[in-house]
């Protein structure tokens, strides 16, 4: 596949048949639907896909190998709405080259798919109970389609408490998003900013600073995390101090995927491929293993 | 009466959780409620304010200004305190604070606050356990801040 591929319906309809992909090493073919700019380095890349038997083509947590053809290949989490027929949704920060071909392209151009893989967030754990998500920087962009899921399955959840940190108002993504889900019932939205301005009248501080504005309910409340992973010890030591129990805390691991199926080894951290046994784990999983470099 | 409602508000505010009830109508004893509109400034850097303050509802910013600019660096909320340095020393304050909203608070003299420790260690000791777990909180708060962990570099942190 090169820049200027160019698609049939018939080959972009192979790309995503029932029962998935016959080869996970083989990338699809996808088409740029729309790029929309969120932030001043950060993306939304939304991909057209057809074919398959209309149920979801991820499930929320999970992530994409994503190909820019001639550039190279990345693991990006899946952003959009699961039940949304029809896209694929990645929300992409621009740090290199890889991350500039892809929130650089147009509409119509070529983008390269294999996935989805990996675990996913536990939404079936999470039923009947409150759903704390806790997130930083651009670790949102894997926790939005739980948000979705949550959204869209109200009745099996019971409150919803987004706690989400960003370096500063320009970095924040979703904004409008956020603002308006403020106004949904049981639901609580609190952003906070590591430095604003004087324009910026939320909160300022680390992300673990807004978890005196929440009520915790420990014995009910499942947790699931995503950001930098020294802000995620930080959570986890914030929810355990509070009584969650480790068995209801859950987060999402990043290390340096390549092959998203386990057999290459690079994302390899201690006896866990992350591509494969995560990028979701329960926290009991990943007690001694954080922190230690190996990407 | 105004005394009464004071100790009320104040019986509810997390700064006193734990404290003996003769200790807290100490501290109601000396405290007043305030009230302030959006946007009023508190007090300013380097102003020599000795007031250390109970946020009840509201939300304050605190605010450095450098470089011409003045920026945000951290916002307190319901059931917060503000201005501790005031009941350890009377320098000078170190950063700006803003009313971000209409603020309700229980503001307390410092120095007045530093006689009541020192003529009741008892009370000090309670005092200075709970001023000393606001420092450490936010002394972790700013280390976390420093590491800039949002960047692509801090994130590797």
């Amino acid at each position: 596949m090169n820049d200027s591929a160019t698609f049939t319906d018939a080959g972009v309809e192979a790309a995503f048949p029932a029962g998935g992909p016959a080869d996970v090493m083989l990338p699809a073919p996808c088409k740029v639907a729309q790029v929309d700019k969120e932030t001043h380095d950060t993306f939304t890349l939304c991909l057209e896909t057809k074919g398959g038997d209309g149920s979801p083509l991820f499930a929320p947590g999970q992530f994409s190998m994503l190909y820019a053809p001639g550039v190279g290949e990345l693991p990006i989490s899946i952003s959009g709405d699961p039940e949304e027929p029809g896209r694929l949704v990645y929300t992409i920060r621009s740090v290199g080259k890889a991350t500039h071909a892809l929130v650089t392209k147009s509409a119509g151009d070529a983008v390269g798919v294999r996935g989805p893989f990996g675990t996913s967030w536990p939404m079936t754990e999470g039923r009947g109970k409150d759903v704390l998500i806790v997130a930083g920087g651009i670790g949102l962009a894997p926790l939005r389609p739980a948000i979705y899921h949550i959204l869209r399955h109200r009745g099996d959840y019971r409150r919803l408490t987004v706690l989400y940190g960003a370096r500063s108002p320009r970095d924040m993504l979703y904004r409008k998003q956020l603002a308006a889900w403020t106004y949904l019932p049981d639901t609580q939205i609190l952003t906070t900013v590591d430095y604003g301005g004087l324009s910026w009248r939320g909160y300022v501080g680390v992300v673990t600073t807004l978890f005196r504005y929440t009520r915790l309910q420990p014995d009910r409340t499942i947790a699931m995390i995503c950001g930098p992973e020294i802000m995620m010890r930080y959570v986890v030591r914030e929810l355990e101090g509070r009584g969650l129990a480790a068995r209801d805390i859950y987060l999402s691991m990043e290390r340096n995927m390549k092959c998203g199926v386990g057999f290459c080894g690079h994302c390899q951290l201690g006896p866990y491929f992350i591509c494969k046994d995560g990028p979701v784990f329960p926290w009991k999983r990943m007690q001694g293993w954080m922190g230690k470099y190996e990407r | 009466m105004e005394n009464a409602s004071l100790l009320e508000i104040l019986q509810k505010h997390p700064f006193v959780q734990g404290f003996q009830p003769k200790h807290i109508e100490k501290l109601a004893a000396l405290g007043h409620e305030l009230k302030l509109e959006r946007d009023r400034i508190i007090f300013r850097e380097g102003d020599e304010s000795s007031f250390f303050y109970l946020i009840v509802t509201g939300k304050v910013a605190l605010e450095v200004t450098a470089l011409g600019r003045t920026l945000r660096v951290q916002t307190l909320g319901d059931g917060e305190e503000l201005g501790w340095s005031s009941v350890l020393t009377s320098e000078g304050k170190h950063f700006q604070a803003r009313a971000l909203g209409v603020v309700k608070a229980i503001v307390f003299d410092g120095a007045r606050l530093r006689e009541a420790c020192e003529e009741d260690h008892t009370f000090g000791y309670e005092m200075m356990k709970r001023l000393l777990g606001v420092v450490a909180e936010r002394l972790q708060a700013t280390r976390i801040q420093l590491l800039d962990m949002y960047s692509p570099a801090g994130a590797k942190a």
